[in-house]
């Protein structure tokens, strides 16, 4: 079983990598998304799986009987996965207001605040105004 | 008598003040601070003229093992007399010089902690103390360099002073740093004593080389000199001070400090000698390419450098002593001169040797001062500079049959000086007056004050040679040497060798004078110079510079985001792959339960992601997606993990709807826009970067468990917190301030995501 998780995860990783890489920026927020969730599975998977009972001690019992899934993953992903719809909802806003502002959702065209650079013109990169389209 | 720190505590309270007093007194302020400091360094003469040395605890660390003492002897006493007086002069000089310029202030102000800076480091007995003071006469430098600093040519004089002393500095360092480690000790005469520690350490003679870059680089030897004529940029006083009497003879000075280590050493000799007389040999010919008064002397300042280095090289006793009495010869006459060249361009407006001549009659007192100095650079008798040149010439006779080169080049300077002196004093103020901008007249009297001061300490100085043999050349060369010496410094010694040499070389620099109008054309025509000289190799050096950083600016900060997350994502591939597999880490678990139903989730998972991949609209990629997400929560629902499923579940909810919200909004292209070519490329990184997870994850999984934390927070859960859900007692018990700290980025998130939000925000 171990295996086969592995390189499931592992292409869950891919496949959001590749979408990361994209120009436009919602198909880079999905693979945001994408790898976030491959985290959250590798560390989920790192604690050890095959257990299905969950981490409840049982009543009258002082400990946790074996047998029971690793707890403390969960705790960490738990706040991840908060964490990271927080995240996630925040990056979207900023895409949708960047749309609003310079209509377009292309990375290369956000650029107003580092200019690529035309060594053609000056040795140095005069500094970039800050020009906005109006949406 | 005071102990050595007040030297630096008055310094540093003189500067501080300097910045608070009326302008109209900061110049004459200046020049107290400076006669309190040589009123004080006078009162060492006696104790040092008799074999002794002043110490004084100053700035120790012991933690860091810094001994941070100070130490005044022979050579320092010279240094210190010679900083603290010229220093005096230039203050009440630059007061006339400068009178009226708004910037005065700055320029006294940066003078007295440059000569705060000078004196610390000429009394330092700590190589810490001296190299920071080292640096700090660089640093102010730079200051009084690019003075001027809306002049191009200022500021990048400033600059090329500041990066070739600043290379030095960093080579000093370098050499600094193995010598006090094989001597235990940062204290100067500490290292001095342990010399055989210090030579038999294995960096011994890089670290030998480096202190004598570090100070080739300071006193501006070949092939590091160029920086001192164009250091001319400063105002007048600046370079009398500094880059004629001072600063420049600082490398000078630690070269002398570091002699006793040294001076048995074949390697150190022949390289102070070689690029000594080189050095000298340089300066005068480029001497003779300038016409610019100041440039002349800045020259001449570099061939007197040289020979000074040269006299440290060659072994004997005799040389030393010459190098004392040429060192405070040098500073006398150079800095009269310099003085003079200031006066000429400040009252005629032209500071052009070929178009001055003839100024005797307006300007008398100046004409005096400089033919007293120029007598004096000469070495013509009675004066300090006969002295020391008859010193020089008897110090390489000394040497042997193996000296001709450096007599023969020796020779050529000393000639060179003549021709020099003479267009410095004969030239610019006899024969038939040129017009000038400015009708010509005698400066006011705090400009020619210094100039004649020094230019009769030079006459003085050559009547009394004994006194100043006695007080000061003895005890300077016996810090030199490390061991007492007796110089019978003499005006007269005869008819011999030396006076045959002394006279032609007066012969020869008479010629060389009368043929100076036609030698400087042909010499500044000869542009092969100018292409292969070190200055062009500085320049294309500083080109290549900025040339790289432009590279690496290009490469490295392009400012595409699909650059940054490509290297990025490679950059963590393949070194955790690298590290993992180099290191003996990677391994593969075990492939049982291959048949478990679970593993369909996982297959639904990878469904769900590719289709989101491929998805053209908007709606799809978003459905995907939930795809995507209820999978996973599923395959924590059925591993053991209800919260996290129900956690999942919910959020999974909740950004579906935000998401098709959002997205229905945005243009979601319907392909994929970038180019195949692209695809191809960022498919492969994000195949490596699968891997490299897959790998790590599989190797993880393949070592034993360490269940030591599950297993404590198992025990404790009911026992200490009194719950039984363990994971909900981490979240709300054991981490709970994590909790906290996630809800307040969460409630951070809100505020943001209003902010953005915000109707007409931010036009």
């Amino acid at each position: 079983m171990d295996p086969v998780i592995s390189l499931s995860i592992g292409g869950l990783v891919a496949v959001g990598v590749y979408m990361f890489l994209a120009h436009d920026l919602p198909r880079v927020l999905i693979g945001f998304v994408l790898f976030g969730s491959a985290v959250n599975l590798t560390i989920f998977a790192s604690g050890r799986l095959g257990a299905t009972l969950p981490p409840f001690v049982a009543p009258g019992a002082d400990a946790l009987a074996a047998g029971t899934s690793n707890p403390l993953p969960q705790a960490l992903i738990l706040t991840a996965i908060v964490i990271g719809f927080g995240l996630t909802v925040f990056a979207l806003m900023l895409v949708v207001r960047a749309n609003r502002e310079f209509s377009s959702v292309d990375a290369a065209d956000l650029n107003a605040a580092e200019t690529p650079i035309d060594t053609a013109k000056s040795p140095i990169p005069p500094p970039a105004p800050l020009a906005k389209k109006a949406a | 008598m005071f102990s050595p720190v007040w030297f630096i505590l008055i310094g540093t309270a003189a500067t501080l003040a300097a910045t608070r007093i009326p302008r109209a007194v900061v110049a004459p302020f200046g020049a107290a601070s400076a006669l309190a400091l040589f009123a004080m360094a006078l009162g060492y003469v006696g104790t040092i003229g008799d074999g002794g040395a002043i110490t004084a605890p100053f700035w120790s660390v012991p933690s860091l093992g810094i001994a941070g003492g100070l130490r005044v002897d022979g050579l320092s006493l010279v240094f210190l007399l010679l900083i603290a007086g010229i220093g005096a002069l230039i203050f009440i000089y630059a007061h006339a010089y400068l009178a009226g310029d708004p910037r005065l202030r700055r320029l006294v102000v940066v003078l007295i902690l440059f000569m705060t800076a000078m004196v610390g480091a000429v009394t330092a007995d700590d190589i810490v103390v001296l190299f920071v003071f080292w640096e700090l006469t660089s640093l102010a430098s730079f200051f009084l360099v690019g003075y001027d600093h809306e002049n191009p040519a200022a500021r990048r004089a400033a600059l090329q002073a500041l990066l070739v002393t600043g290379a030095g500095g960093l080579a000093l360092l370098g050499g600094l740093i193995p010598i006090a480690l094989a001597a235990e000790t940062t204290s100067l005469s500490g290292i001095l004593a342990a010399r055989e520690a210090v030579l038999a350490h294995p960096a011994a003679i890089p670290a030998m080389l480096l202190v004598i870059a570090g100070c080739f680089a300071k006193s501006a030897q070949v092939p590091l000199h160029f920086w001192l004529p164009n250091a001319m940029a400063a105002p007048t006083p600046v370079s009398a001070y500094l880059h004629s009497a001072t600063m420049v003879k600082l490398g000078v000075y630690l070269l002398a400090r570091f002699n006793p280590l040294y001076q048995d050493e074949a390697l150190w000799q022949s390289i102070l000698a070689g690029f000594g007389i080189a050095t000298a040999a340089t300066g005068m010919a480029m001497a003779f390419r300038e016409t610019d008064l100041k440039r002349v002397l800045a020259q001449t300042t570099v061939a007197a450098l040289g020979t000074l280095v040269m006299l440290i090289g060659i072994a004997p006793d005799l040389s030393i002593a010459a190098a004392v009495t040429f060192l405070i010869v040098h500073a006398f006459y150079k800095a009269a001169l310099f003085m003079v060249a200031g006066i000429v361009d400040h009252e005629t407006g032209l500071r052009d040797a070929s178009a001055l001549r003839g100024l005797a009659r307006a300007m008398p007192l100046t004409a005096l001062a400089a033919t007293l100095a120029a007598f004096s650079m000469s070495g013509l008798p009675p004066f300090v500079g006969f002295v020391a040149k008859e010193l020089i010439y008897e110090a390489k006779l000394d040497l042997g049959p193996g000296s001709v080169a450096l007599l023969g080049l020796g020779f050529f300077v000393n000639a060179a000086t003549v021709a020099i002196a003479a267009i410095m004093s004969y030239r610019l103020f006899f024969g038939a007056p040129t017009p000038t901008p400015n009708k010509p007249h005698d400066p006011p009297a705090a400009m020619l004050v210094g100039p004649i001061i020094l230019a009769v300490l030079g006459l003085i100085a050559g009547l009394l040679p004994a006194l100043l043999g006695g007080a000061f050349v003895e005890p300077a060369a016996a810090a030199i040497l490390g061991r007492p010496i007796a110089v019978p410094l003499k005006l007269w010694h005869g008819f011999n060798t030396v006076l045959l040499l002394s006279a032609a070389t007066i012969v020869v620099g008479v010629a060389l004078y009368l043929a100076w109008g036609r030698l400087v054309p042909r010499f500044k025509a000869l542009r092969v110079v100018d292409r292969f000289a070190p200055a062009a190799a500085y320049e294309r050096g500083l080109a290549a510079l900025i040339a790289l950083a432009e590279t690496c600016t290009r490469n490295i900060q392009h400012g595409s985001l699909r650059g940054y997350l490509r290297t990025m994502f490679l950059v963590l591939a393949v070194a955790t792959l690298a590290t993992l597999i180099l290191r003996g880490g990677a391994a593969w678990p075990a492939a049982n339960d291959l048949t478990d139903p679970r593993l369909l989730l996982f297959a639904a998972m990878l469904i769900g992601a590719a289709a989101t991949a491929m998805a053209r609209t908007a709606i799809a990629a978003v459905l995907a997606l939930g795809l995507v997400g209820f999978s996973i929560a599923l395959i924590f629902l059925t591993f053991g993990a209800p919260d996290v499923a129900f956690t999942q579940f919910s959020v999974e909810t909740l950004m579906v709807a935000i998401l098709a919200a959002a997205l229905l909004r945005l243009p979601l292209r319907r392909t994929d826009t970038r180019t195949a070519r692209e695809k191809l490329g960022d498919a492969g990184v994000a195949l490596i970067a699968g891997i490299a997870v897959a790998l790590v994850l599989a190797s993880v999984l393949a070592t034993p468990f360490d269940p030591r934390l599950s297993l404590w927070f198992g025990e404790n859960s009911a026992a200490a917190a009194n719950g039984r859900n363990v994971v909900n007692v981490i979240l709300v018990d054991f981490r709970a301030l994590d909790t906290l700290g996630e809800i307040t980025v969460l409630a951070i998130a809100a505020f943001a995501v209003a902010a953005l939000l915000r109707k007409g925000a931010a036009k």
